[in-house]
């Protein structure tokens, strides 16, 4: 059981993440940012780790992750920096990022290092569920990381059934069919289908994310699910003069 | 077939459909209806219609005299330069615009490098009076001008692709971003052997044609199917997939993969891949790709922008694994001297990712007897600027 595991036996509801990109809006800023994290109250993070490449994201984030690749961020650097994480941090941290990095500095020394540093899920939006199972899962199993699957509208529900059964934390739902950035339009169609989501009882609670960004938003999205994550919104105020400084108001903005 | 796609979408340790969840309905889609549509009869029937009527197949095989004799053997040029719009892309357009139409899709999305692709993509859309949209590099989109003002004319919308470092690769990012958003009424019509399964082997399909034709025409010219080589540039590799397609299991047949080397393999301005890449994901599958250690999509160079890709489609990259292919280099000068030489002695002025296919003529060598086969997958009036401007006509 890992921390993540451990947050959802005791929480059932109104949590809330924040994503951010390693390196990003300076190099050394990773672990400040999410020491002021924890201390605003938010129950756990994202750290994305940067690519060049990032077809799921929008703008803001594809903009931190090319600041941060000039920087100089990379898995290396990044696993160094996170050699203190659990003298600093002790709410869950998820890794978030594309397959390819991965696969270069290797994907079991990956899950290892990862486990080393006190890292609890990873989130790879380009790792297809065949090429997981067939793989990379004993991989994650044996470093007791969670890999967190996503499902949109257009996700069927037999393959939300086999996602459920694959996953072991929570199932990250997205807000509509969209890159990241997005403005959450909770529509008769989406509140149709996080109604059927909820029905259909999954084991791992959802976790509803892409367009959340303001206290309205996170209250719609915790009617249907667990909890939410903001990610855009919250790159984009690191990128602000004084962000350190802001954060905590941004948290409390979101979740009084 | 021995060197085909599995059911997983794999050739080898290559291909698979490593797409976020947002894309699998769409992709997912494809991969189960691909090959019902395509192997039907009336679908058949339409795709070689328009090929014979639009497009102006088959391309003639010309037998190059006057090469022939310069390099000692039989060369023979597929010429898929006289094709409509002027290269080997519209054979896959029209075969995707069709499937599009069967898939009941409103709306087409592309990228594009030089505009040949994009170009063929607009030409479709116009055929069949669908809404079109091609997303081209910003610096693409300056050094092909042309090529954008014809998209244009053809009713397309072109929408520069700002990210990153602003040419194919971001605007293939760009087409993805938008299917993405747009995941119901919308098809995307990818331009190469490239992306996540089904594309790859749906795309060598509609170009296998041009081996298709090769076979019967060398009959025709030679009295035997076989050549000895069989010769086409590679960026994505379309051309290459189309020209070798039905040459693989034939394992007589030497197939030769010519990639651009731009400035030099060791310059820092190359995009010979299979040189200078290694294994790992890029837009969709697992194939080899030019990056730096950790992982990152390194910018590729060419003066050619339909060679100037960081990868190639993951049947390639299976086929130089195994070695059923010889991939190879060749610099922008070589390129452009030989496609100046196939202007004066034969008449033809290439494209210049074309030219590159020619340049590797001058470093084989040959039997007399030899029958080779090379693809000529574009003609050279896009790249008149660039030859100008190098020899000062």
């Amino acid at each position: 059981m890992n921390r993540l595991n451990q947050l959802f036996n005791i929480k059932k509801d109104n949590l809330l993440s924040i994503y951010y990109t390693a390196g990003y809006p300076g190099l050394n800023t990773t672990l400040d940012i999410a020491e002021a994290l924890e201390k605003t109250g938010v129950d756990f993070l994202e750290i994305g780790f940067p690519y060049s490449d990032p077809v799921a994201d929008g703008p803001t984030i594809q903009h931190s992750s090319e600041k941060a690749l000039e920087s100089g961020m990379n898995l290396n650097l990044l696993f160094e920096q996170l050699a203190d994480l659990r003298k600093r941090v002790t709410i869950p941290i998820l890794l978030m990022g594309y397959v390819n990095p991965m696969i270069q500095y290797g994907v079991e020394r990956f899950c290892k290092k990862a486990a080393e540093v006190g890292v609890d899920g990873v989130i790879v939006p380009d790792l297809p569920m065949y090429e997981y199972e067939t793989l990379y899962a004993d991989h994650f199993q044996a470093n007791n990381l969670s890999n967190i699957f996503l499902v949109t509208p257009q996700t069927s529900e037999d393959r939300i059934r086999k996602i459920d059964e694959l996953s072991n934390s929570f199932i990250y739902l997205l807000s509509s069919s969209s890159i990241t950035g997005g403005n959450l339009q909770v529509s008769i169609n989406i509140e149709d289908y996080y109604k059927r989501i909820k029905a259909m009882r999954l084991k791992n609670p959802a976790i509803i994310g892409f367009g959340i960004s303001d206290n309205k938003t996170f209250t719609k999205a915790c009617e249907y699910a667990a909890g939410a994550i903001v990610g855009s919104a919250f790159v984009k105020l690191l990128g602000t003069e004084g962000y350190m400084e802001k954060i905590d108001g941004f948290v409390k903005g979101i979740r009084p | 077939m021995k060197y085909g796609v599995n059911e997983q979408g794999y050739y080898g340790d290559f291909g698979g459909a490593y797409i976020p969840e947002m894309l699998y309905p769409n992709v997912e889609e494809l991969r189960q209806r691909y090959l019902t549509i395509i192997n039907d009869d009336a679908f058949k029937a339409e795709f070689e219609q328009l090929l014979k009527d639009y497009v102006g197949r088959p391309s003639p095989l010309y037998h190059a005299k006057r090469y022939s004799e310069k390099y000692g053997a039989n060369i023979f040029f597929k010429r898929e330069d006289l094709n409509h719009t002027g290269s080997h892309k519209i054979n896959n357009a029209i075969g995707q615009i069709l499937l599009a139409k069967r898939l009941g899709k409103k709306r087409i999305i592309a990228e594009t490098g030089a505009g040949q692709h994009g170009v063929a993509t607009a030409t479709v859309c116009a055929l069949m009076g669908i809404e079109c949209v091609v997303y081209m590099g910003e610096i693409d989109m300056a050094r092909q001008a042309p090529n954008v003002s014809r998209m244009k004319m053809l009713g397309a919308k072109v929408v520069p692709a700002t990210s990153g470092s602003k040419t194919l690769k971001d605007a293939t990012n760009e087409a993805l971003r938008d299917w993405i958003g747009n995941p119901v009424d919308t098809h995307y019509i990818i331009g190469s052997v490239v992306g996540p399964y089904p594309y790859p082997d749906m795309v060598a399909r509609f170009q296998s044609i041009i081996s298709l034709e090769t076979k019967k025409q060398l009959l025709e010219h030679t009295g035997k199917e076989l050549p000895e080589y069989v010769m086409a540039c590679v960026g994505g590799g379309s051309n290459a997939m189309g020209m070798f397609y039905h040459f693989l299991d034939d394992e007589t047949v030497k197939l030769v993969a010519v990639e651009a080397a731009g400035k030099g393999v060791d310059s820092g301005h190359s995009a010979a891949t299979t040189f200078l890449g290694r294994e790992g994901v890029l837009h969709g599958s697992r194939t080899i790709l030019m990056q730096t250690d950790d992982g990152q999509v390194v910018e590729p160079y060419s003066i050619s922008a339909g060679l100037d890709y960081p990868g190639i489609g993951p049947q390639h990259a299976h086929l130089y694994k195994i070695n059923r292919a010889q991939y190879v280099s060749v610099t922008d000068d070589e390129a452009l001297q030989a496609g100046l030489l196939c202007c004066q002695l034969e008449g033809i002025i290439p494209a210049i990712e074309t030219a590159h296919a020619l340049a590797q003529l001058e470093k084989m060598k040959f039997a007399k007897d030899d029958n080779i086969v090379i693809c000529i997958s574009g003609r050279g009036d896009k790249d008149l600027d660039t030859y100008i401007k190098y020899f000062g006509y």
